[in-house]
């Protein structure tokens, strides 16, 4: 029963965290829980936050204030060389006077861990990142690449509770990028232990980990699945970083269960959307809507009573796969993007420069947000 | 017909090769000239009379000067070890710590190399006799106020060259070596020293060879039992230039064109290596 329990239990459990140096502060007060054989990614623009604070999990940094427990233990004033973590570098940092196998072995030799043991483990590490056979070179004969596999088979091969990763594919070329990503996510759920991994490119964490927390000046704006923080954000710096968002400011004028009712300068019909927003009326809010989600016509909507604007094509981007619209609705406000699948190769776009459309969207489609 | 000179055939200039010339008379005649009459066949050493090896012969058979050759090269050796130990730990210290007056500490370190010689000599002499440094001890100790001097401007050469080396060193290696479970000292033996290495015996050689010939600060510091082989050199043309003289010379240049030569070859070839593995 006990075990059943312990195997519930979150490997990370961070609390009240804070790395202050001097009057900056890196992290602020932050609060989050990782789960047993998740694949966790730490997302945010650069300054964020997040590399100190996985260097706080691996105990390359230690808190100002706060309390960080793997698997149950308080380890917060516990340095790197005794957490049982391991991390993959943003640079890999091999070590270039040892050869790869060297390498590997390099943790498990500082542990006293018999000879023998040491080079079976460190050739099986170098199977599992497919290096096998290439014990015997030096770094400086590795691509770029293999050297990250290096840096993985070393952290692996001490059979971490967690495995860390800063920037893992950050210095690769787009192509290997994407191959990385999809090996990473089978080795994880090979091995079977808990990643934590830094990114500051959405995509990346988007179709890597199962969770993700959203981090801007030192604070998790949200944590949660990539769907729901693509379609629920909880914030406009959240709805902005993930993917492409129209922001428009307005007035919360009823806010019912299940259903908020708002006013915007540049809509002149009422707003409405299905969300239990319980939101003040009078307060300031916005409406996040997302390009995709957006009608696009020449004749007004059926129902134009709610949820509609009218306005001018001013711009146009073809991005191959889609073109977004950008529709001038007035004269002060921002304009407004339109997503367009280009699904038939022969008919041109249907609207071009100058044309009048209407815009509008049903109540399921956007989110209000208060900050 | 001959090719056109482009801009930049420099060694196809005419002026280019003159000018190459003199600066390798200017550079080398004088040296060319030792080393030439120290094969001479004459006592007077004025006029050239004839080729002979008796002079090397004579070097090695003076008793004194071999006594001399084995205290210069006991002397470096102990200054080079001091020298690489306490110079490596001066370079990492200025570049790991943070303190206050970090820059002027780190100036203060290079001072050593700018001051006048003489100066240095002086203030060794007045120092040592100031502290009434024993002078009588059976050797090799009789050695330890030279061999302190040395290691006084040698270090700074060390400490110079690796700090050097260092600014290039990834911090995330021994951030790395610690994640996977190293100590601190673990680290520094493990990561840290192999990347020093080249530093180290750059450093090293260099500091070798300026102790093997120091003159100056030697003077001022040796006794009458403590005589180095450049001091000897110096004692023998006080009676006359014999070929003698410019055998002994000779040798001295040779020992430490060859580490000099070691030095640099090493250093090219750590260059060489950072270089591949940054690619």
């Amino acid at each position: 029963m006990t075990e059943n329990r312990d195997l519930d239990r979150p490997i990370i459990e961070i609390a009240g965290l804070s790395k202050r140096y001097g009057p900056i502060t890196a992290v602020d007060s932050v609060d989050l829980t990782i789960r047993r054989g998740e694949f966790f990614a730490l997302l945010g623009p650069s300054g964020c936050g997040k590399t100190t604070l996985l260097r706080m999990l691996a105990g390359l940094e230690l808190p100002t204030e706060g309390t960080v427990r793997i698997d149950g233990q308080d380890v917060s004033m516990v340095p790197a060389n005794r957490r049982p973590v391991n991390m993959v570098f943003q640079s890999y940092a091999v070590f270039p006077h040892m050869t790869v196998l060297e390498n590997v072995a390099y943790g498990l030799k500082v542990d006293g861990v018999p000879k023998d043991e040491v080079r079976q483990r460190a050739e099986q590490a170098l199977e599992l990142v497919k290096l096998g056979g290439y014990g015997a070179r030096r770094p400086d004969q590795l691509s770029g690449g293999q050297r990250q596999r290096v840096a993985l088979a070393r952290a692996l091969v001490k059979r971490p509770k967690v495995l860390l990763l800063d920037e893992p594919l950050s210095a690769l070329d787009a192509k290997l990028r994407e191959q990385m990503r999809f090996e990473l996510v089978n080795l994880q759920e090979s091995v079977g232990i808990t990643f934590v991994i830094v990114t500051h490119d959405q995509d990346e964490a988007l179709s890597m980990a199962d969770r993700i927390a959203v981090m801007n000046v030192g604070r998790v704006q949200q944590t949660a699945p990539p769907a729901e923080l693509y379609e629920f954000p909880r914030t406009t710096f959240v709805a902005d970083f993930i993917g492409s968002v129209n922001l428009i400011e307005g007035r919360v004028e009823a806010s019912d269960p299940g259903r908020v009712t708002l006013s915007a300068p540049a809509v002149p019909v009422p707003i409405e959307i299905e969300q239990d927003a319980r939101l003040p009326v009078g307060s300031t809010c916005w409406l996040a809507l997302r390009p995709e989600k957006v009608d696009i016509a020449k004749q007004p909507p059926a129902d134009a009573a709610r949820n509609t604007v009218a306005g001018t094509v001013e711009e146009i981007t073809y991005l191959g796969d889609a073109s977004v619209f950008h529709v001038r609705v007035g004269p002060d406000h921002p304009l407004v993007k339109v997503t367009i699948a280009n699904i038939d190769r022969v008919t041109g776009r249907p609207f071009t420069w100058g044309d009048r459309v209407h815009l509008s969207w049903t109540p399921t489609c956007g989110t209000v947000l208060a900050q | 017909m001959a090719a056109p000179v482009g801009p930049l055939d420099y060694s196809r200039r005419l002026w280019v090769r003159l000018t190459l010339l003199v600066v390798f008379v200017f550079l080398y005649a004088p040296i060319a000239t030792l080393i030439a009459f120290s094969f001479n066949d004459s006592r007077r050493n004025i006029v050239w009379q004839g080729f002979t090896l008796d002079y090397y012969g004579r070097a090695f058979r003076n008793a004194d000067l071999i006594e001399a050759f084995a205290n210069s090269l006991t002397i470096a050796l102990f200054a080079t070890v001091i020298s690489i130990v306490l110079g490596a730990l001066a370079a990492v210290l200025l570049w790991r710590f943070r303190f206050p007056a970090r820059a002027g500490y780190e100036g203060a370190i290079a001072l050593p190399i700018v001051i006048p010689e003489i100066c240095m000599g002086v203030a060794m002499l007045v120092f040592f006799s100031r502290v009434g440094w024993p002078a009588n001890l059976p050797w090799p100790f009789n050695l330890s106020a030279i061999t302190i001097a040395h290691v006084s401007f040698c270090f700074p050469f060390v400490a110079v060259v690796v700090r050097a080396r260092l600014e290039g060193f990834n911090r995330e290696l021994a951030e790395a070596a610690q994640d996977l479970g190293a100590t601190e000292w673990q680290v520094f033996r493990d990561v840290m020293i192999p990347f020093m290495r080249p530093g180290l015996v750059a450093g090293g050689m260099l500091a070798f060879t300026l102790s093997l010939d120091d003159f100056v600060i030697t003077f001022f510091t040796s006794g009458p039992n403590t005589v180095t082989f450049p001091v000897k050199v110096y004692s023998m043309v006080r009676f006359s230039v014999t070929p003698e003289v410019n055998a002994a010379s000779t040798i001295l240049i040779v020992v430490t064109v060859v580490m000099t030569a070691a030095a640099l070859w090493m250093q090219h070839r750590a260059g060489v290596k950072a270089e591949a593995a940054a690619r």
